[in-house]
């Protein structure tokens, strides 16, 4: 009973959706609106017939290259900043700029440096990724509970200890509300870094499909985006939940 | 043998365009062994003088020394019990975790650990309660962590920054117990810092009384009572009232502002 509640609780939505563009296109001559029924039609005979391993899986990996390059210099960074009030005082204003300028504008330029391959694609996935992740490291690293630092320096933890066994998990929680914000941004600009200047990939796809007038497969493109995001999302709450696990339940 | 020692220990908090003088001039000394206490009036830059000795707050002159050294950082050999039990104990580590960090820093292997963290648990009653986590536990269960964590460094001096401020009237009993009873058994050196007047002259061997901020020694107080205390009895002593109540006057002093007669 408690389960099939949740289970109408968590597909409610999403089933009524669908039904609803089901029936709103079912008889649709529109060129641009083609039935749901023909979109889901020509789904597997678009992505399961060589493009998953031509397309979707080097999107992916660019975003996960990109996303796990931009944890590691976030969380790296954060640290670094956020244990270092000089340091902080120093790189601020810097980064308040290079953080108000949006990733997208930067394609042009790292093509100019990074040329059109997977280089440039994963530098513009870590240059929208890393802020969010870097920001709340620092301020979760700056929120570490005062007594607890004072404990940590009574005991003499040294400096791996601290790192492990005080900022880091002190900073957790502040670090995965910005490491989930980074994903969502990861994968914006995995789509616009392939839809500038690719040979494959998602958002060249996409492109691709609209350019060529194949409607209905463009479509699928796009609801195979949606797919994946929550994919992703749903992975990142397992991991973060692991992580956090010993926050009160 | 005097084990901690403060010299003319002053400390003046650099302000905006005010400097605040917590603490003027403050001599103690504590002996090896010894359980002493520290009351004085609720502003009495009593927490100031612990940061201090504790090596977490540099004095703005004067001394403190630990075993003939200087306490110029957290000293080893020394541990702190903080008022705040729930935010002194990591929350991401089990019970058994948080006693055994700082033994691990220590540089002790991995039998000498289990023993010391096996003996302190069962030595504040938690030894079924290894694997919690923090959270888990009530306040005055928390604080026993922390003593727990305190006696299994086995530290020479353990520092107490009104630890038991926090808890409820039962526990708090206990745990004073517990204190007495740990003292006793493993000879530590203990600094107790309380604003509870009761709560002084029943644990210690000598009560401090500080004056009210800038902050000097009013007067020490020998408590003259049998080594073996308990609640009920040792509180309805004659001797127990009367200290209580000398205590009691020169806080009381205190607050109105008496210094010490130079």
């Amino acid at each position: 009973m408690n389960a099939l509640r949740k289970g109408v609780q968590l597909l409610g939505l999403p089933v009524l959706l669908i039904a609803l563009w089901w029936v709103a296109t079912v008889n649709s001559d529109n060129f641009f609106w083609p039935p749901l029924s023909e979109i889901a039609g020509t789904f597997r005979e678009t992505w399961f017939t060589g493009r998953f391993t031509a397309d979707v899986l080097p999107s992916v990996g660019r975003l996960l290259a990109g996303y796990g390059l931009a944890l590691v210099l976030g969380v790296g960074l954060g640290v670094a900043i956020g244990s270092l009030p000089v340091l902080r005082a120093v790189l601020e204003p810097v980064l308040e700029f290079f953080r108000a300028i949006p990733p997208p504008v930067l394609v042009p330029v790292l093509m100019l440096f990074a040329g059109i391959g997977t280089t440039m694609k994963i530098l513009v996935i870590v240059s929208g990724c890393v802020w969010p992740i870097l920001l709340n490291t620092v301020e979760g690293v700056r929120a570490v509970d005062e007594v607890l630092r004072d404990t940590a320096r009574c005991y003499r933890l040294g400096r791996r200890a601290r790192l492990l066994r005080l900022v880091l998990p002190g900073a957790s929680p502040q670090i995965c509300a910005g490491a989930r914000q980074g994903l969502s941004v990861g994968i914006i600009l995995m789509v616009i870094s392939e839809m500038f200047a690719a040979g494959n990939g998602l958002g060249f796809t996409v492109v691709q499909f609209q350019r060529t007038f194949a409607v209905p497969q463009m479509w699928t493109g796009i609801i195979l985006l949606g797919l994946i995001g929550v994919l992703l999302s749903l992975i990142f709450r397992v991991a973060e939940a692991r992580l956090l696990s010993w926050r009160n339940e | 043998m005097t084990l901690l020692d403060v010299r003319h220990l002053r400390k003046v908090y650099q302000g905006r365009g005010r400097d605040v003088e917590a603490v003027r001039d403050l001599t103690l000394a504590v002996g090896a062994g010894e359980l002493v206490c520290v009351v004085g009036p609720s502003g009495a830059g009593k927490t100031t003088l612990l940061r201090c000795v504790a090596g977490l707050l540099e004095g703005t002159s004067g001394e403190v020394r630990l075993d003939g050294r200087p306490v110029v950082g957290p000293p080893p050999g020394m541990a702190v019990v903080f008022q705040e039990y729930g935010r002194s104990l990591f929350p991401w580590l089990t019970v058994r975790q948080n006693v055994e960090l700082p033994l691990k820093e220590k540089g002790l292997g991995k039998e000498d650990r289990r023993r010391l963290v096996d003996e302190a648990l069962a030595a504040v009653g938690l030894a079924g309660d290894a694997d919690a986590h923090p959270w888990q536990l009530s306040g005055g269960m928390q604080q026993r962590v922390a003593i727990a964590r305190a006696v299994a460094y086995e530290p020479s001096v353990m520092l107490m920054d009104e630890p038991f401020a926090a808890v409820d009237a039962q526990t708090r009993a206990d745990l004073e117990d517990l204190v007495r009873s740990l003292w006793k058994r493993l000879g530590m050196t203990v600094l107790f810092v309380t604003h509870d007047i009761d709560e002084s002259v029943y644990l210690a061997e000598r009560v401090i009384v500080l004056s009210n901020s800038p902050t000097e020694v009013l007067e020490e107080v020998a408590v003259d009572l049998p080594a073996t205390r308990d609640q009920l009895t040792t509180r309805s002593l004659p001797r127990f009232a009367e200290l209580r109540a000398h205590v009691y006057k020169l806080i009381q002093q205190a607050k109105n502002g008496q210094r010490p007669v130079a």
